[in-house]
């Protein structure tokens, strides 16, 4: 299973850097705070409105952390020509996708733990439940699915990081109707049943998007 | 040779088209009595939308056809379908909000699947033709716009069906009568002679915009060739 | 060929035809033939833009070729470019390190990428060859652009790789550290190092290669060997060739 031990490698290794410079973990969780923060003086602190808009709150903060996190991926790649030094490397391309995907899912699970966290200590809403929980583990492995390809494409254009939203956005919409839409099931009635029709979208994105990036991430990184 | 005739052929069918739009198919009554002109729009919204998404079908299939050949002929087709296919979307956005702000009282309603794929496909031929000008280089850029449309192409049927489950729970929806069974035949063979006159003249503005990109080709390539 | 290291009959280190390399409709190497034996030290020259860049990268594995074959100790780049990368070190004017993790975290990490056997050991022979052994734990973006020179230099040679790429390898390096560079071609296991050496300088690229190629607009127009050398000739076409390019 070489494949494998040189994906770890690669993931052992960003999160060795990132371990050392906290550069998305701080900045990263310190926008998702921040963004919780101001949602709660955007909503006018009215507890029904925040209960109502509260899958919502969650998923844009998310979404909008995640592509911050998603950003930082391949940008160190780029400093001193770092993704020549994977590529002359005996690894295939698609290890070299799959050793940033999982340390970029690392960062963003680390990131949603405490923002889920603090979603419950600050609107007292119960998002620390198992439904809950899973419905943001899959729909960031689809997050982490296309961005990292994505994050590989943006890094290589003129406008850098600046080009990721452009692309991701769009991209995400169905995941991000599924996870509120999860969400708010999952915070109704607190069962998995309800939520499964959504998860099921959610899951399917996460398959098909796994599957089409890594066949294409090659195109990206080769010139 | 192709392409005048094309054009000519087009150009008739939609004035028949029109011709028959205003004088030959039944006006609806609305509930209030009043006549329900707006549903006209339906012939104009349902051909747009069908050539936006076959549009972005055919950029996305060259693109697999230029990703797997490395042939620019591919390439250049898909920018050129890429092209059209963004005004025949933005058309069918404008369209659907000109039509829904009479029909339903407002300009947009999210809850419409077919409108909401819509919007998420033009961001999507968006990110398709931005990315090439951003890229280091002509290649590069026709690569990376390649891989966006195979991504979009995998996403479309998950638009569909999310924006669609979404509808159905979504509180703001209204119903959608004109689409709703019982079209007068007449009717039905209007949206197919509309859909037939609008994919005539999509195939032709695309022949169109593929020769001039071949033509701008070969003269650089020309040019290339002078000064060396 | 099965890539036997034979005193006799050794393949070819390099056999290039017709290699072209084109980006959309710019043509950078316009179809190159070289064949170069095992062993050998070959030094490339020509001015910017003649494509000395896009062929390192291509002969590193990292680019692909527009058409045209290259074959490496016998194996087509087109089919085994992954076991090829396993003879290849590459050392340019980037350091192709992370700055966040420490000299020998990086060793490590790409240790671990090219499978060295006996990596601890092993990383401790290259860190106190190239004089580094002082400041191998600390973070690379520390360390003054010649030092991380030095880690790029045992990053490169850490796998012992049969064939080494240089693109410029002395960017940055101190006085100190560069005939250490030179020092550690000849390391290798079986004792064959074919080297090729991509160079601005004339002077420098003299002194070091049994081999001379002139790159100019993506063609060869001069070759030359050590033993037998015109040097006229070959400082009269480095010259046209390095002020016709403006």
């Amino acid at each position: 299973m070489k494949f494998w031990s040189k994906v770890f490698a690669i993931a052992r290794k960003d999160t060795l850097s990132e371990l050392r410079s906290r550069e998305i973990l701080s900045s990263v969780l310190m926008f998702a705070l921040l963004v919780i923060v101001i949602y709660e003086f955007a909503f006018g602190g009215d507890p029904d409105t925040i209960k109502t808009v509260a899958p919502g709150m969650l998923w844009t903060t998310f979404v909008f952390a995640g592509m911050l996190s998603l950003n930082r991926a391949f940008i160190p790649e780029k400093e001193q020509g770092c993704l020549e030094g994977l590529m002359i490397c005996p690894v295939s391309r698609e290890a070299i996708y799959a050793g940033k995907a999982i340390s970029s899912l690392l960062f963003m699970l680390i990131i949603e733990a405490i923002g889920l966290i603090a979603f419950t200590v600050l609107f007292n809403l119960p998002v620390i439940s198992l439904p809950v929980i899973t419905i943001t583990v899959f729909t960031t492995i689809g997050f982490v699915a296309v961005g990292t390809l994505f994050s590989a494409l943006s890094v290589n254009t003129k406008a850098r990081e600046m080009v990721l939203p452009i692309l991701f956005l769009p991209i995400v919409i169905p995941i991000i109707i599924g996870a509120v839409n999860a969400t708010q099931a999952a915070l109704a009635s607190g069962s998995f049943s309800d939520v499964g029709s959504w998860l099921q979208i959610i899951i399917a994105f996460d398959v098909i998007f796994s599957v089409v990036s890594f066949l294409t991430f090659d195109f990206i990184v080769v010139e | 040779m192709k392409k005048i005739t094309l054009a000519i052929l087009g150009l008739v069918l939609m004035l028949v088209d029109l011709y028959l739009v205003f004088n030959w198919v039944p006006v609806l009554q609305n509930n209030d009595g009043t006549v329900n002109l707006e549903q006209k729009i339906l012939y104009l919204m349902i051909p747009t939308a069908w050539l936006a998404m076959l549009a972005f079908v055919i950029t996305a299939i060259c693109g697999i056809a230029f990703l797997a050949k490395k042939n620019e002929k591919w390439d250049v087709f898909a920018q050129s379908s890429a092209e059209v296919g963004i005004v025949f979307t933005t058309l069918a956005c404008a369209v659907g909000a000109i039509w829904a702000k009479p029909a339903w009282g407002v300009w947009w309603d999210f809850g419409t699947p077919r409108l909401t794929t819509t919007l998420i496909l033009w961001f999507i031929f968006l990110a398709y033709l931005l990315v090439r000008g951003l890229a280091s280089e002509a290649y590069r850029g026709a690569v990376f716009a390649s891989v966006v449309a195979i991504i979009g192409l995998a996403d479309i049927p998950l638009i569909i069906l999310s924006t669609t489950l979404w509808g159905n729970v979504s509180t703001m929806h209204p119903k959608e009568i004109v689409f709703q069974g019982g079209l007068d035949p007449k009717q039905g063979m209007l949206v197919g002679i509309s859909v037939t006159t609008f994919t005539i003249l999509f195939v032709w503005l695309l022949l169109l915009i593929d020769s001039i990109k071949r033509d701008e080709i070969e003269l650089k390539r020309l040019k290339e060739l002078n000064q060396a | 060929m099965a890539g036997e290291l034979d005193s006799v009959t050794r393949p070819l280190a390099f056999k290039i035809q017709g290699l072209t390399k084109s980006f959309g409709n710019r043509q950078v190497l316009r179809g190159l033939d070289l064949e170069i034996e095992a062993g050998k030290s070959v030094t490339v020259f020509g001015p910017n833009g003649a494509g000395k860049s896009t062929l390192v990268k291509i002969l590193a594995t990292i680019m692909n070729p527009t058409s045209g074959t290259v074959f490496i100790n016998g194996q087509d780049l087109k089919q085994n470019a992954w076991a090829i990368r396993r003879h290849i070190g590459l050392i340019t004017h980037q350091t192709l390190l992370y700055g966040n993790l420490t000299g020998r975290e990086n060793l490590e990490f790409y240790g671990r990428m090219f499978d060295v056997p006996d990596l601890k050991s092993r990383i401790q022979e290259m860190v106190s060859l190239v004089g580094m052994t002082a400041r191998q734990h600390d973070r690379v973006a520390t360390l003054s652009r010649g030092m991380q020179q030095r880690f790029a230099i045992a990053r490169a040679l850490l796998h012992k790789p049969s064939i080494v790429l240089m693109d410029e390898p002395e960017t940055g390096l101190d006085q100190e550290a560069i005939p250490l560079l030179w020092r550690a071609m000849p390391d290798n296991a079986e004792n064959v190092r074919t080297v090729i050496h991509v160079t601005h300088s004339l002077e420098r690229g003299l002194e070091l290669g049994d081999r001379f190629v002139i790159l100019d607009k993506g063609k060869i127009v001069y070759e030359g060997v050590r033993e037998a050398i015109d040097l006229a000739g070959l400082k009269d076409v480095y010259r046209k060739s390095t002020s016709m390019s403006t």
